[in-house]
This record gives structure tokens, C-alpha cells and sequence, in this order.
């Protein structure tokens, strides 16, 4: 079976608080990096308050609705960022949000890499049926991304964010598991 | 036109109310033993819950209101005889992008397809765009609801999403619908 | 959609920790439903023992876990207990766990219709591909009742069971969704 944690460019791992902390402290200066991630005004938080919520989300033990991913790169091992699944059990569909916080290893295919390692895991290790996202149209580079991934745009909200004193809007995606099946065959399972 | 005669949470036959603990527990246990209601109004498993259970759900909501300050409750109740049909929610408010996911439900099928629906949401909806001063909302539907689909339209409401069988129910998957409404949309239709 | 509540005889309804401890006093006062619903010893709890616990499990609203009171349609009468258990997400497998604890019910298909109703919301409403159970090999009532329901026989954990001097096996039971498809079709 293949090696589910380690891709052509990255590797994911499990990273302390204490090393998380230490990166999401610098990655929050960049103002760039949280406006392409979120949708909630930017802020600065100190550093007491990032480890506690890091420590609070390791608090409650494994969880068959959450998942989280630390992302290192194999030539340098070098943390860069993360991605993180919530999964809806009844209905089996994952959601995923993913980041990399060291900005020179954006545009380089680390991204699509990561992405490619959450999919697999997701429909080969959790099983589900489908995995959706959401980003924002002012991140283009994040569609083309995840368009090479295999997710498939299925439209957009108007208007929803507002920044720079511009609309602009969100734009939601999806792969189904009969997609990524006939998608790629080295890593369809076997039956 | 600056109207602030016009009552908000006074409807033709409906108005909209805050939560009697110590009465509506019971009315809206009923409808959670309704599958039919439930299937209608969550995408969560339907579940029957007891008034008890549904007073414990009053208090957190009503602390998540006060606390999180992005939520706004109302029971919808028939003017005839102050009884409890139903209830309107606007939710996850984003107030620094305007932004807010509704929800209506109307919980005894008697009372649909009674105009009460219809009435409920325009009121949600100038409370939301008159009174919030949001800039849009947004609603989330299974394509097997086409009651709300219907109503959504109605009032303008643009389908602007289709999360391809998102959701499992009744063995088989099926879409779920994003539908959105601008304020300049709800405030062109209001003129004419 | 169907109505995925209610059976034939009996619906699925809320369960009321304050009533359902009381009549679990009742039910557990009769030492033959404890023996064929208990694989381990019980002593006997107060209402309001057997409240608290239950309180506590009511408040935690969890995917994996229902739980039900079962009532009669034609009198509305309390007549026990319904739990769904989600043992394996990816598997979509669920442990289901009935109690009927008024005797003069038994064997009259209250059970069968009950597994029935409660079949129809695992596979439908949660969406699961099976449901297991376990039941006593001294429970004949309860085990002719599942094959009614379309449980099949998986296996046995041999004298695992120790009562009135005897060994007994546990007898594991499961149906899977596209066998519960076919037989209602």
C-alpha cells in the first residue's frame, strides 16, 4: 500500500504546539497570508493565546470528525504549513482548509502537492464521499491548484467578501469519490 | 423613504416573537417527532427530543445570542391565537462583510402552505436589509425541498451554488442548493 | 419522505430521562427482562440514580449515538428502550440495543416491528451500510424476532455468558443495507 503521508514535494507530520506556535506567531504578520485564508478580519494575536488554542485542540483527543496535518518539505524539512479536514459523518462529506505559511514556497507546486495528499487520504483512508472547499475569487492561484487536484468549481457566492473597499466573491468547490476514482489510476484503490 | 411606521415584527397574520420558555418546549418538541418536518428544515439527522431537551437548547441559544452577537431568534406566532407555528433565524453574521445565512421553518404541516411562510420571510427579510443594513444573504436547500426552493424564488433569491450530492438521505445522495439575495436586489423588487 | 419514526404498532419517541428512570425501576424489578436484556450482573438503581446517568448521556447530541423510547400507537404506552450506537465511521457499522420492558408485549411483534422502524432510520436517515447486534443464546424470543427483521447469524462468542450455572453463547447478529433494501422494497 502506498505511503499516504508522503508526497513528491512534502511529507505531512505532526508538529508540538510549541513549534506551531512559533510559526503561526511570524505567519500572522503577513497580512497577504491571512486575507488569501480567511474570511474573518485579520488580527494579531500574542503568542499565550496561540498556544492555548493549540493545546485546547490537542486537549480532546482523536476524533473521527476532525483531522489535522502539519506539512514539512522533504528536501529541507522545513515547516511550511498545514491543512486541516472536518467531516461530516452522516452525510460523508469532508471539508478541507490548507495553507502554507512560508510565502517562498507559494507558486512552486508545494501547494498542489499537499493538496493531492489531503485528497488521497480522504477518500482512500477516511472513506468519504466527497470533499468540498471554499476560497476566495482574488485567489487564483489557489483555483488553479485545486482544479489540478481534481476539484470541480460549482460556483460562487456574490459578493460575500468585502475588503480594500472591494466585492468580491467566494467560490465553492467539490470532488466526489466516483470523480477522483476514474481520476487517477495509481491511487483509485484496489478492489 | 425613511419608514420606521412600519412594524417590523408585526405581520398580517404572523408576528414575529422572542422565545416562551415555558410554552413552546412543548410545541416544538412535537415537531421534532415529525421526520417529514425535520427532514425538511436540517440537513442533520433527524432526531425526537424532549421539551426538556428543548429548554436546555432556549438557554444555550439564547447565551450564544448574547455572547457571540452574530445571531438574531425569532418564534413565529399566529396573530389569531399567539400559538407557536414556527421559527426564523438569521445566522453566522458576519458584520464586517455584511453577510448572513437564513433559516425559516414553519412546523406543523397544517399551517403550511398557508401564506405564513411567505409572510415570514419578507419580514425576515426587511428586518435583515432595513434593520441589519446586511449586504446580502444566504439560504442552503436540498433539492427535495421544493417548497422552499419555490419560496426562495419567489422573493428573488438567485441559486448560486450547487454542492454536487452533498447531502445522503432516503438511500440515495442528493445537491444541495446556495441561494443568495443582495439588498439592492430585495430593495429593487420592494419599489415595485 | 416516509415517516421514518413510525411502524405498525409502536413509533419512536424522545427519551425523557425523567420519565423513562422511573420505569426503568419497574422494568428492572422483573429479574427475567434483566437477565435477557444484562450480560453483566445489575443492582437495582433508584429513579433518580438512573436519572442522573441518563441526563448526562441525554445532553451529549453526538452522530454516533440515539436513543429512543418506544410507544404504542394505539395507547401511547411506554414500552422501552432503543439505542444506536456508531461503532466503525468508515465502515458505516452501528450497534443497535432494544429493551421491551413490558412482558405483556412480548412476543406479540412489538420487537420485530420496532427493529423495523429502527432499520428503516439507520440506512435512510444516518446512512449506514450495516447494523450489528448481540443477543443472549438463551433469548430465543429476541433472536426468532431479528431473523424476522433480516438479521442474519455472523457468529457466536462461545460460553461467554455465565448464568443459573450454565455457560451460554453470545450470538452476533447483522444485517447490511442492501439486504434490508431488498427485503422493502
Amino acid at each position: 500500500m502506498k505511503d499516504l503521508f508522503r508526497g513528491e514535494l512534502v511529507r505531512l507530520t505532526h508538529e508540538e504546539p510549541s513549534v506551531r506556535t512559533e510559526a503561526e506567531a511570524r505567519w500572522q504578520r503577513d497580512s497577504e497570508f491571512i486575507r488569501l485564508a480567511d474570511s474573518d478580519p485579520a488580527g494579531l494575536s500574542s503568542e499565550k493565546k496561540i498556544k492555548e488554542r493549540f493545546e485546547k485542540q490537542a486537549e480532546g483527543g482523536p476524533s473521527p470528525e476532525r483531522y489535522f496535518f502539519s506539512v514539512r518539505t522533504l528536501a529541507e524539512d522545513r515547516y511550511i504549513g498545514f491543512f486541516g479536514m472536518f467531516v461530516d459523518l452522516i452525510h460523508s462529506e469532508a471539508w478541507v482548509g490548507i495553507a502554507i505559511g512560508e510565502r517562498e514556497f507559494w507558486s512552486k507546486g508545494y501547494g498542489t502537492d499537499m493538496m493531492k495528499l489531503c485528497v488521497q487520504y480522504v477518500f482512500t483512508e477516511l472513506g468519504v464521499e466527497r470533499l468540498s472547499l471554499a476560497l476566495h475569487a482574488y485567489n487564483p492561484r489557489a483555483l488553479r491548484s485545486y482544479e489540478k487536484c481534481g476539484f470541480r468549481l460549482e460556483g460562487r457566492t456574490r459578493g460575500d467578501m468585502l475588503r480594500e473597499g472591494r466585492r468580491t466573491d467566494t467560490l465553492w468547490m467539490g470532488i466526489l469519490r466516483e470523480e477522483w476514482l476514474g481520476l487517477d489510476t495509481d491511487t483509485a484503490p484496489v478492489e | 423613504m425613511f419608514d420606521i411606521q412600519t412594524q417590523l415584527f408585526e405581520g398580517q397574520d404572523i408576528r414575529f416573537g422572542p422565545i416562551d420558555h415555558e410554552k413552546d418546549p412543548e410545541i416544538e418538541s412535537k415537531w421534532t417527532h415529525d421526520s417529514e418536518f425535520m427532514r425538511l428544515m436540517e440537513t442533520g439527522p433527524a432526531r425526537p427530543l424532549s421539551a426538556a431537551m428543548i429548554k436546555k437548547q432556549y438557554e444555550k441559544l439564547e447565551k450564544q445570542i448574547e455572547e457571540d452577537k452574530n445571531l438574531y431568534h425569532f418564534m413565529v406566532r399566529a396573530k389569531a391565537d399567539d400559538r407557536l407555528i414556527g421559527k426564523a433565524t438569521l445566522q453566522w453574521i458576519e458584520w464586517t462583510n455584511g453577510n448572513a445565512h437564513l433559516r425559516l421553518g414553519i412546523g406543523a404541516a397544517d399551517d403550511r402552505r398557508k401564506g405564513y411562510g411567505t409572510q415570514a420571510l419578507g419580514m425576515l427579510l426587511r428586518f435583515a436589509f432595513a434593520e441589519l443594513n446586511l449586504f446580502r444573504l444566504t439560504a442552503i436547500v436540498p433539492e427535495y425541498n421544493e417548497g422552499a426552493v419555490a419560496l426562495l424564488q419567489k422573493f428573488g433569491f438567485v441559486q448560486e451554488v450547487c454542492r454536487r450530492k452533498a447531502l445522503e438521505r432516503d438511500g440515495r445522495r442528493w445537491d444541495l442548493y446556495v441561494f443568495g439575495l443582495l439588498s439592492s436586489e430585495w430593495q429593487e423588487r420592494i419599489k415595485r | 419522505m416516509k415517516d421514518i419514526f413510525t411502524g405498525k404498532l409502536v413509533r419512536l419517541s424522545a427519551f425523557d430521562p425523567e420519565e423513562m428512570s422511573k420505569a426503568f425501576v419497574r422494568w428492572n424489578l422483573n429479574s427475567e427482562y434483566v437477565r435477557l436484556l444484562n450480560s453483566s450482573t445489575r443492582p437495582m438503581q433508584s429513579a433518580k440514580s438512573n436519572a442522573a446517568w441518563m441526563e448526562k448521556e441525554a445532553e451529549e447530541i453526538s452522530p454516533a449515538s440515539y436513543y429512543f423510547s418506544i410507544r404504542t400507537l394505539a395507547e401511547d404506552k411506554l414500552l422501552g428502550e432503543l439505542g444506536l450506537d456508531v461503532i466503525n465511521w468508515p465502515g458505516r457499522d452501528a450497534f443497535v440495543g432494544l429493551g421491551i420492558g413490558e412482558p405483556e408485549y412480548w412476543s406479540k411483534g412489538y420487537g420485530t416491528d420496532v427493529m423495523n422502524v429502527l432499520l428503516r432510520f439507520a440506512f435512510t436517515e444516518i446512512n449506514l451500510r450495516r447494523v450489528t447486534l448481540n443477543v443472549f443464546e438463551y433469548n430465543p424470543r429476541a433472536i426468532r424476532s431479528y431473523e424476522k427483521a433480516g438479521f442474519r447469524h455472523e457468529g457466536r462468542m462461545r460460553r461467554v455468558l455465565n448464568k443459573e450455572g450454565k455457560r451460554w453463547d453470545m450470538v452476533y447478529m447483522g444485517i447490511l443495507r442492501e439486504e434490508w433494501m431488498e427485503l422493502n422494497k
